[in-house]
């Protein structure tokens, strides 16, 4: 039975669950929730996700929702499938945990903030905060100097193998790159650009972009 | 002998005393090896090289070099739970599922909130930083409305995921410590008869007394050897 997708298929952290569901071989069926009008604020959903936020899971008589805390669920439950995307050993495990966590705590508040900013604001008609961008932008551009050093040592940032630390990255990065026009942040350095260009190059996260 | 774990970083950062408190909790020995913030130690070379961010805290083991507070404790809780026991995260991958997603909720929807509260209202006057009563009373709207949320659930459930008490639960610890016992703002906690149980019932175990305990102790003067 294929697990359910509640949220929308170019919402960024609903395109986290799929991107992984996808590297594992596991089959979902997106149910699309309208954000536009708000159906995620309204009763029937907040009995699904009480913090009305999208995306949740239903596998079964089983729901989840957050979705970092989605793609470890389904990482572990087909770890025998698919993409290895935690590591063998626990020290593997760990490391990808390390990154994983970076990224939820330094590196998505920065990039959440730009492409709100400069993506759905001018959208929503909402007037954009210049200092907020600026301050937002030079910290985005001192994590991603610290992932220049790691990324100079290791292919990926939880180690030689592609895994849930790098995984996380890939649909915040793709509005960066693609739709802000701040690319420059990638690509003018060199060992994130050459990561960048290998994760998004997957055909998981190419198969995300279309649906 | 020197025990084999170590954590670098004040007790009293939040971020550190999480780390602390699943040690102490999963009963561990460990050493606590102390950051000066206040002198900027934390940025210094030989600290960002544990910690590239030049963050608290960081972590050693025999064989593992850390840096993300929950990142290290499910490896403590992964690493050292007995085999067959119930450890902090459950027994299988669907209770952990659970599990994680109210890791994630702390650390997505609590963290930022309660963290700028616990800055501007705990922190700030100390350092004798200029307070930001917007900053204070957007991040108070925001921590009110996850609150709420909390308060439904604690209604359904004694704890966050389910019956025993797990990492999601003490990774609230340090936050609500201070916002509690060190601002004015107490009552968001305490006017919620459920949120209120509850931390009456996670505080008050053995492991997070001891926490606040190291936090109240004084560091040794740099003039003892």
């Amino acid at each position: 039975m294929a697990v359910k997708v509640y949220g929308a298929a170019y919402a960024s952290c609903a395109r986290r669950v799929l991107a992984c569901l996808i590297e594992k071989g596991v089959d979902f069926e997106i149910i699309p929730v309208d954000l536009l009008s708000g159906e995620q604020k309204k009763p029937e959903f907040l009995k699904l996700q009480p913090f009305g936020m999208v995306p949740v899971i239903q596998d079964g008589d089983f729901t989840l929702y957050e979705s970092r805390a989605i793609i470890r669920c389904y990482a572990q439950k087909y770890a025998d499938q698919g993409t290895d995307l935690l590591g063998k050993t626990l020290e593997e495990r760990a490391t990808v945990e390390q990154w994983l966590e970076v990224e939820g705590q330094n590196f998505n508040p920065h990039i959440y903030t730009l492409v709100l900013q400069l993506l759905y604001f001018p959208k929503m008609g909402v007037p954009q905060d210049e200092k907020l961008i600026r301050e937002s932008e030079e910290k985005l551009g001192k994590v991603l100097d610290v992932y220049e050093e790691r990324l100079s040592k290791s292919k990926y940032l939880g180690g030689d193998f592609f895994s849930l630390a790098d995984l996380t990255h890939l649909p915040f990065t793709q509005y960066l790159v693609n739709d802000i026009g701040k690319e420059y942040l990638i690509k003018h350095r060199e060992h994130v650009k050459r990561w960048w260009e290998d994760i998004s190059n997957r055909p998981s996260w190419k198969k995300v972009l279309q649906l | 002998m020197a025990a084999p774990i170590k954590v670098f970083g004040p007790a009293m950062s939040t971020a550190t005393a999480r780390v602390l408190a699943c040690l102490l909790e999963s009963q561990l020995q460990f050493d606590l090896v102390p950051v000066d913030m206040s002198k900027g130690q934390h940025k210094k070379p030989e600290f960002l090289g544990i910690q590239p961010f030049g963050q608290v805290p960081a972590f050693q083991d025999e064989h593992i070099s850390l840096f993300e507070s929950r990142a290290i404790c499910r490896y403590i809780v992964d690493k050292y739970t007995e085999k067959g026991k119930r450890g902090l995260l459950g027994m299988e991958t669907l209770e952990r599922a659970s599990i994680e997603q109210w890791l994630e909720a702390e650390s997505q929807s609590f963290n930022p909130p309660s963290s700028a509260l616990v800055f501007q209202l705990a922190f700030a006057p100390r350092m004798k930083l200029k307070q930001d009563p917007n900053l204070i009373a957007q991040n108070e709207a925001k921590l009110s409305k996850v609150l709420d949320v909390y308060e439904q659930r604690l209604g359904d459930s004694r704890f966050l995921a389910g019956d025993e008490f797990t990492l999601a639960d003490l990774s609230h610890l340090p936050n609500a410590q201070y916002l509690i016992n060190a601002t004015d703002r107490a009552a968001l906690f305490t006017s919620r008869k459920n949120v209120n149980r509850w931390w009456e019932e996670i505080s008050g175990r053995t492991s997070w007394k001891k926490v606040v305990e190291m936090q109240q102790t004084p560091l040794p003067s740099s003039s003892s050897t």
